[in-house]
């Protein structure tokens, strides 16, 4: 199935990046070149393969639940656009 | 006095350093002098020379205590893809515009533990996405090897900074991070070594994430002894990042015994790719000879599903960076374009942010993670990288290392290969299997080409078998015998 405007535009707004209306085109044109060419793993078998969880053979680690880190909002802070009293400050969340 | 200094391994220079013939300032003066005159190459976004001049009087100080660590005194240039105190971090993004971390990586951390000396952060590929750094925020870089064939070459890339570097002698080694040859196919364009570990020998903590069960950090030097030394000051166990191994970091350099006899290469006949240069086939084969004549078990393996690691890593990579880059959204750090609403500023912010290969790939990696299709693309892929996992596992049976073309190329010229991203994406055919089987890899400069432009071949270990894999590298470079340099300014 070929992407259309519509859905470049529907995953623009979920991947959060605006697009112009001009430019729909050429990334639909892009997208579906690359997803023409990623079709062909349909051609391995793969019915009872399990999918890759974790490339290096390790159990998952685990460590003890208490505060190793932290109490330092100032340079949480150093690098944000807007603070304010120690809170970042951000756009009107809710109306 | 000065030239001479910035044509040392890691190894000389330590060695004068040890025997006091050297300091490390004299050093750091010759390579500041070095990224100075070398400023057209464009391969630093942050030059750091009073940083490197304070780390080296540190360096010199600590050796006078008898406190000399692996690395004391050698100045090291480090990918702009590390988190590094207090020092401009862009991974060669707009979006990362102003962001001073106020952590350290572990790798580097580990490297200016051993007494290495930061000289500054190298231009990359935005986000480490490209084979070229032509995607860089900050431009492209130029490979010094261009001035032998009279054209603008690309270093390579993602880490072609770091490569330029290196090969331009401004550094005597550089980190850099492997995602799908980020490392391996810039060393091989440039005429020096690259190495990319298992996955889980180094600590990715603090570097900015790209695809994280992909991506590895590795050294780029010019010697396969200068990569076995960096690799053994990077590796660490590292409680912040799970997928760190909790296993000893070996002594590498004591692996180059330079015999290789009796040792199983496998070469994979599925490498051999329609159309590629007669060239790349033809060092290829002399590199099976090589080892040949080393005393080295030549097998014939198969991996068939080479030919399906490229569109695997292309749905694999783009869904883990899609996530990874949600956190750049202007509200926490680096760059905000003020939009209507918080949505408006958002999309008006990554709009401006980040560069056509970035928007692609995160547009790529959101539609392949999108309900309906999850299962058709990402699910599937994942299964595909089951079965090249499981590929490997078969060649390793009859085999100890595998020995490959690095790259289906050599460098190109700048500007090449830009209308369609899968030609672009065909210069990491190679490299991209090792990382989606986490296997370590390493590239040799093993010749040049007929216009004398440099030529890579690949090793790929078992996984944490990086051992065998530099002993295995270690005889091919004293086979190949690479003494060419690129001409000097």
């Amino acid at each position: 199935m070929a992407l259309d405007k519509a859905d470049v535009l529907h995953i623009a707004r979920l991947a959060r990046i605006r697009v112009a209306a001009e430019d729909l085109e050429g990334i639909a044109s892009d997208l579906n070149h690359i997803i023409d060419w990623v079709e062909q793993l349909g051609e391995v078998e793969t019915d009872t393969t399990a999918p890759m969880t974790s490339v290096v053979q390790m159990a998952l680690k685990t460590r003890d639940d208490v505060v190793g880190d932290g109490g330092y909002a100032d340079k949480v802070l150093a690098n944000a656009p807007e603070t304010a009293d120690g809170f970042f400050v951000v756009p009107k969340v809710i109306e | 006095m000065m030239s001479a200094l910035t044509d040392l391994t890691i190894a000389e220079a330590g060695s004068l350093l040890t025997k006091g013939e050297i300091s490390a300032v004299d050093l750091a003066d010759a390579h500041i002098a070095a990224m100075e005159a070398e400023a057209e190459l464009n391969a630093f976004i942050t030059p750091t020379p009073e940083r490197a001049r304070e780390m080296a009087a540190a360096a010199d100080a600590s050796r006078a205590r008898g406190e000399a660590g692996l690395l004391n005194g050698i100045p090291l240039a480090a990918k702009d893809l590390f988190c590094t105190e207090g020092i401009l971090t862009t991974a060669g993004s707009h979006i990362l515009q102003g962001f001073e971390p106020v952590y350290e990586s572990t790798v580097s951390e580990n490297l200016w533990q051993a007494g290495a000396v930061l000289l500054g952060k190298t231009n990359l590929d935005e986000f480490a996405m490209g084979s070229s750094n032509v995607t860089s925020h900050y431009g492209p870089v130029k490979n010094p090897w261009g001035r032998a064939v009279g054209r603008d070459l690309v270093p390579g890339g993602s880490s072609g900074g770091s490569a330029a570097a290196v090969a331009a002698r401004i550094a005597l080694g550089a980190v850099g991070t492997d995602t799908g040859g980020s490392i391996r196919q810039p060393a091989a364009f440039s005429g020096i070594v690259g190495m990319k570990p298992t996955y889980g020998r180094c600590s990715r903590w603090g570097i900015v994430a790209f695809a994280s069960s992909l991506d590895q950090a590795g050294p780029l030097t010019r010697t396969v002894q200068d990569a076995a030394i960096m690799l053994r000051a990077m590796a660490s166990h590292d409680p912040k990042d799970s997928t760190s191994v909790d296993r000893s970091v070996p002594d590498y350099e004591a692996a180059l015994t330079g015999d290789v006899r009796g040792l199983r290469v496998g070469v994979p006949a599925e490498y051999r790719l329609d159309g590629m240069p007669a060239e790349i086939e033809a060092l290829w084969q002399q590199g099976i000879t090589w080892m040949r004549d080393a005393g080295a078990e030549i097998v014939e393996v198969s991996l068939p599903l080479t030919k399906y690691a490229l569109p695997c890593y292309y749905i694999v990579a783009p869904a883990e960076a899609s996530s990874n880059l949600a956190r750049y959204d202007g509200m926490r750090f680096g760059l905000r374009v003020d939009g209507a609403d918080l949505t408006d500023t958002y999309e008006s912010t990554r709009a401006a942010g980040f560069g056509a290969e970035v928007k692609r790939r995160v547009m790529i990696g959101t539609y392949v993670l999108s309900a309906g299709y999850y299962d058709a693309y990402y699910l599937k892929a994942q299964k595909v990288r089951s079965r090249i996992g499981e590929d490997f596992e078969a060649a390793f049976g009859r085999c100890d290392v595998l020995l490959t073309p690095t790259a289906p190329s050599a460098a190109f010229t700048i500007g090449e290969r830009q209308d369609d991203p899968i030609l672009m994406y065909l210069n990491d055919v190679f490299t991209v299997p090792a990382n989606l089987a986490g296997l370590p890899g390493i590239s040799v400069p093993a010749g040049l080409d007929r216009e004398g432009l440099p030529l890579g071949l690949q090793i790929i270990g078992r996984a944490f078998d990086e051992e065998t894999m530099f002993r295995a590298a270690g005889v091919l470079e004293t086979a190949a015998d690479f003494t060419a340099k690129p001409p000097a300014l």
